[in-house]
């Protein structure tokens, strides 16, 4: 099952719609890599609320597409990871350390948008 | 004597057929002598001092029925109808105080008194006795256990229920600001407990959306390691969400919990009590909470 990759303004949104084997992850990892500095990205959304499981390979997977990005010079939130699936996670120490996460694609966008404005604007911003 | 025992030996044989027999003549010897042994019943109730917390016409009332009902359980040999009429019963006096010892008290007194009644009926017929109280032990025994565990079970499940409800009461998720919760928890977190809150908490986050959550722990004593890996658990569970999670109040043992299993204090975000862990969390939102001066001018 291959993975929708959608070009949303300067951003690359990747929805997962059903369960991946390792073989989908690893391919979603090479497109994602390849296709951001293609299309000049700033930032990767991957969207895996349809997940109901997401294991140490996939973990793995996820972290490594979010530090191969960056070092493309772009940025990577996941966003809609369930409660469930994020407590079981924890249970078996898959913390997705250094990678950002978000509730869901509403929130990625924004905190997208705030990295993209930079540190020196995001001071001057209160709400 | 060894006449005797041989006399039981033959009878042995067509017992089986006769048992039935047995119970229907002495459950018809039962109901004839119902009044007068209700009545002696509820008398020896009254004189040990059972059941105190049911005036005397209650305790008539329900002899009248329990005795109704043992003797149909006598005769008909299934429980059902008993365990039934047990958990009712069990429902309206548990409320009221009734132990446990007294129910099994009166059931057994219910049974010996039957058996008293049997012995001054029979006792110039030992053989005969001897048949009768053959029948008649089992099935009181049977109907004491019936009673005694359908009260124990209904008490269970009172408490069970209203666990539950403490449990519902012991976790609150409030609002106080957009993207901002507040879990207040009270008194000891038990394994069962750690696992709602946890679930409570992530499904806050989302369906509140919010951002941050302050955890305020001030009412909590002290928590065991296990409880302690589980709330840190929690805490990295929240950020895959995309929340941050603030614990505040945290007691000085429950700091040294914290600090002998090693927790990572990069990952957990605490502040020292409920009014900082809010500065900080309006602090994290952009909020700027700004005293104006009218309010501060205004009398009380």
């Amino acid at each position: 099952m291959q993975v929708p990759i959608l070009k949303q303004g300067a951003y690359l949104i990747a929805t997962v719609q059903s369960a991946l084997t390792d073989e989908d992850l690893k391919q979603l990892r090479d497109t994602l890599v390849e296709r951001v500095s293609v299309v000049r990205a700033r930032g990767v959304i991957v969207d895996v609320t349809a997940l109901d499981v997401i294991d140490s390979f996939a973990t793995r997977t996820l972290r490594d597409v979010a530090h191969m990005i960056r070092l493309r010079g772009a940025e990577t939130v996941i966003v809609g990871i369930q409660p469930e699936v994020a407590f079981s996670m924890v249970k078996l120490g898959l913390t997705l350390e250094g990678v950002a996460t978000s509730l869901d694609l509403e929130e990625g966008l924004a905190y997208l948008d705030r990295k993209g404005k930079g540190p020196g604007h995001e001071v001057r911003t209160h709400r | 004597m060894s006449k005797t025992t041989r006399d039981l030996a033959t009878a042995a044989e067509p017992r089986v057929e006769s048992t039935a027999s047995l119970l229907r003549e002495l459950v018809a010897h039962l109901r004839q002598q119902r009044a007068q042994l209700r009545e002696e019943w509820a008398r020896l109730i009254t004189e040990a001092k059972l059941l105190t917390a049911m005036t005397k016409e209650e305790i008539f009332a329900e002899a009248t029925s329990v005795y109704d009902n043992y003797v149909e359980a006598l005769e008909t040999g299934t429980y059902e109808a008993l365990q039934a009429y047990a958990r009712n019963l069990s429902e309206r006096i548990i409320p009221r105080g009734v132990e446990t010892h007294e129910v099994v008290g009166i059931v057994l007194l219910l049974r010996d008194v039957l058996a008293r009644s049997l012995f001054a009926k029979y006792h110039e017929d030992f053989n005969k006795l001897n048949r009768i109280l053959d029948a008649y032990e089992p099935a009181a025994n049977r109907i004491a256990i019936t009673v005694a565990v359908g009260f124990v079970q209904e008490r269970e499940r009172i408490i069970r229920e209203q666990q539950e409800a403490i449990r519902e009461l012991s976790t609150p998720v409030l609002q106080v600001r957009e993207r901002l919760l507040i879990l207040p928890i009270i008194g000891v977190i038990d394994p069962q407990r750690a696992r709602q809150l946890t679930e409570q908490l992530l499904r806050g986050i989302r369906t509140n959306r919010a951002k941050v959550v302050v955890l305020d722990i001030t009412g909590v004593p002290y928590i065991d390691s296990p409880v302690a890996n589980h709330l840190v658990q929690t805490v990295e569970a929240a950020r895959l969400l995309g929340a941050t999670v603030i614990v505040t109040g945290l007691s000085p043992e429950i700091a040294q919990t914290l600090v002998n299993i090693g927790v990572d204090l990069g990952k957990m975000n605490t502040v020292g009590d409920l009014q900082g862990g809010i500065e900080e969390a309006e602090r994290l939102l952009g909020y700027k909470v700004v005293l104006t001066r009218e309010s501060a001018t205004e009398p009380a």
